[in-house]
């Protein structure tokens, strides 16, 4: 597909767990500003794609490219810092921090400074702390938090949590962002303002956006290409008319024609 | 107004305003006419040191999240090491510069501050006695982070228990080896250190301890500690090399508690390796889980109450049948009650001007707390 400029290459990656191959020859290329979406039934793979994408788990086989970069040997942090953030599907906030806190944690790779200018409160550190604390506040608004900054986050409702969560991983300043079942969990009203934010932020920060998700109204309103994987096996893939369209995947994913009718 | 101000000079007048105080407490406490004051300046100055020993077990307890026991042993590492350097190198040197005048002789001035205005020689040998202080209590706290590194490696791998266990058993190697080490007194202990450590350099560094702290923790780097003790899965995604920021937790925490060592052994001049059991890691982590780990105000509070009660205790004595000590009884059902009202520690995770900032706020019915 867009396998020049790519921003992330998976080339024929295969993950086995023991006996288990949880995913097999994957692929896939998501170029610059993308809205990718990857569906399939549950324990189809779906969130191991994710973590082998993001460093949690090497694939047994198979290479993943970052940029033009092999991310074999790359520890999680350091894939982030070449540009990928992600969310995670049941929430890991920083729980017991500030959520103006949990966002500058985020952007943790672009405001480093020694600890020693920490300690000695240099110029360079007020600068950084000075640059976060904007940096953070302005995410903040983009998502209505920016009042509820000082507030733990754990004491953010649900959906505020998970769009807290979509915030930190922008604060990283990703090229790529990979959201996990970003609307678990949410209202219909809810889902619906997270489509648009989902498309707001792909155009704002001009980045491309990965979503896992079992939501059928997002996955087919929002993203322009879509996988399907089942069993670790991608069974199909297209725009969302073609995916709806495939018979194979309403055999494997959707069960009944009627279901598939219904979105 | 003191923003104003280019940070090394702000800093330094504060400095400067502390040192003064301090050397001006340090006169006072001593001249203050009651009976025992010595036995109370004693007691201020181990207050001191558990302070600077609890806030800096609070870096990687409470702020980084690695639970670790091992506190007694990164103390030992700096009082043994700064000991040996005195012992054995600096305390002849100085002797030498007195041209064969028994060294204990200059002990009294030396120690005093009033030494400046005496002779030539006094002086120098004041000045020469505390910087050889500085240097061996600083080589004692780089040796201990040093050991802080080596303890660091393993808690990569390993998580909660099972770090606890591996520190645990960290202290113990220090002290079988020390028990060792016959250049350093064995299990006779260390003694003939001379007593360079005073209320001054105690409550410096205890001072120094928390400022630094407290300003690592307001850092980037400070937050990427809280990030690996809230989540590490999430850290690691967000960018924070994890491995990191434990090791370097484990590094700045046994440096303060080496130099505390070092401090503590210029001060009793007699070391043994009783003195660093899992028992006294143990007795840091209670000052440190009392406070509310994460908290260095509490951390603070708690190695103030928590030195001062003991000794408050020591009257109860008087009242018992058969003058049975029951002082560790109550000391530890006090602990208890604590533990059981308040398990989160005094302060939970706040600091103290948080609490009360939170009081005032929750009057003015702005901000209700949402749980």
């Amino acid at each position: 597909m867009v396998n020049g400029n790519a921003l992330l290459d998976a080339r024929d990656v295969t993950i086995r767990f023991g006996g288990l191959t949880a995913v097999s020859h994957f692929n896939l290329a998501v170029g610059p500003h993308e809205l990718v979406g990857l569906i399939g039934p549950n324990g189809a793979g779906k969130t191991t794609v994710f973590n082998m994408l993001t460093g949690v788990y090497k694939p047994t086989e198979g290479e993943i490219f970052v940029g033009g970069v092999s991310t074999h040997e790359f520890k999680p942090y350091q894939i982030t810092a070449l540009g990928v953030a992600r969310t995670f599907q049941n929430i890991r906030l920083f729980k017991e921090l500030s959520v103006l806190d949990n966002v500058k944690i985020g952007g943790h790779i672009h405001y480093q400074y020694s600890s020693l200018s920490a300690v000695l409160k240099t110029k360079r550190f007020h600068d950084a702390e000075e640059v976060a604390e904007i940096e953070a506040l302005k995410l903040l608004q983009i998502f209505g938090l920016e009042e509820r900054a000082g507030t733990y986050a754990k004491n953010l409702p649900y959906g505020d949590q998970r769009r807290l969560e979509i915030a930190r991983a922008l604060s990283a300043r990703p090229k790529l962002l990979l959201l996990d079942e970003p609307a678990a969990g949410l209202n219909d009203r809810e889902t619906r303002d997270l489509m648009q934010t989902i498309h707001g932020i792909r155009d704002k920060f001009k980045i491309a956006i990965l979503v896992i998700e079992h939501n059928m109204e997002l996955v087919m309103g929002i993203c322009e290409r879509i996988i399907v994987l089942s069993f670790g096996k991608t069974i199909a893939q297209g725009t969302p008319a073609e995916v709806r369209a495939n018979p194979v995947v309403i055999e494997a994913y959707l069960g009944e024609p009627a279901e598939a009718a219904g979105v | 107004m003191t923003k104003s101000l280019p940070w090394f000079l702000r800093d330094f007048l504060w400095l400067g305003l502390f040192v003064a105080v301090l050397v001006g407490l340090a006169y006072g406490l001593e001249a203050i006419p009651i009976a025992g004051i010595a036995y109370y300046n004693r007691i201020l100055v181990i207050m001191g040191i558990n302070i600077t020993l609890a806030v800096s077990l609070n870096i990687i307890n409470g702020h980084a999240g690695q639970f670790s026991l091992g506190h007694a042993g990164f103390m030992a590492v700096g009082a043994y090491c700064s000991s040996y350097l005195t012992v054995y190198h600096f305390a002849p040197s100085l002797e030498k510069m007195s041209g064969g005048v028994p060294f204990s002789a200059h002990i009294a001035i030396g120690h005093s501050f009033i030494a400046i205005g005496f002779g030539a020689l006094a002086t120098q040998q004041f000045v020469m006695q505390n910087v050889y202080l500085v240097i061996a209590v600083v080589a004692g706290g780089l040796l201990a982070a040093a050991a802080g590194y080596l303890v660091g490696l393993p808690s990569l791998r390993l998580r909660g228990d099972y770090l606890a266990i591996v520190t645990l058993g960290f202290g113990e190697i220090i002290r079988v080896l020390i028990l060792n080490i016959d250049k350093i007194g064995a299990a006779r202990g260390f003694s003939g250190i001379p007593h360079w450590s005073n209320f001054f350099w105690v409550f410096l560094v205890c001072g120094l301890t928390i400022v630094i702290s407290w300003r690592l923790v307001q850092s980037s780097g400070g937050r990427a500690f809280l990030a690996v003790r809230e989540d590490q899965i999430a850290a690691e995604a967000m960018g924070v090399d994890t491995t990191r920021y434990k090791v370097r937790a484990f590094v700045i925490g046994s440096f303060f508690a080496g130099v505390a060592g070092g401090l503590y052994a210029h001060y009793m001049m007699y070391l043994n390796p009783q003195m660093f059991t899992f028992v006294k890691s143990f007795e840091v982590v209670a000052m440190v889980v009392l406070g509310g780990l994460g908290s260095i105000s509490g951390s603070v509070v708690a190695a103030v109450i928590l030195t001062f009660l003991p000794e408050g205790l020591r009257s109860v004595k008087d009242y018992m049948p058969g003058g049975r000590d029951p002082r560790m009884v109550i000391y530890s059902i006090m602990l208890i009650v604590l533990m059981l009202t308040r398990p989160q520690g005094l302060l939970g995770r706040l600091e103290l001007w948080q609490v009360f900032g939170r009081k005032k706020k929750r009057n003015e019915g702005a901000a209700p707390p949402i749980q």
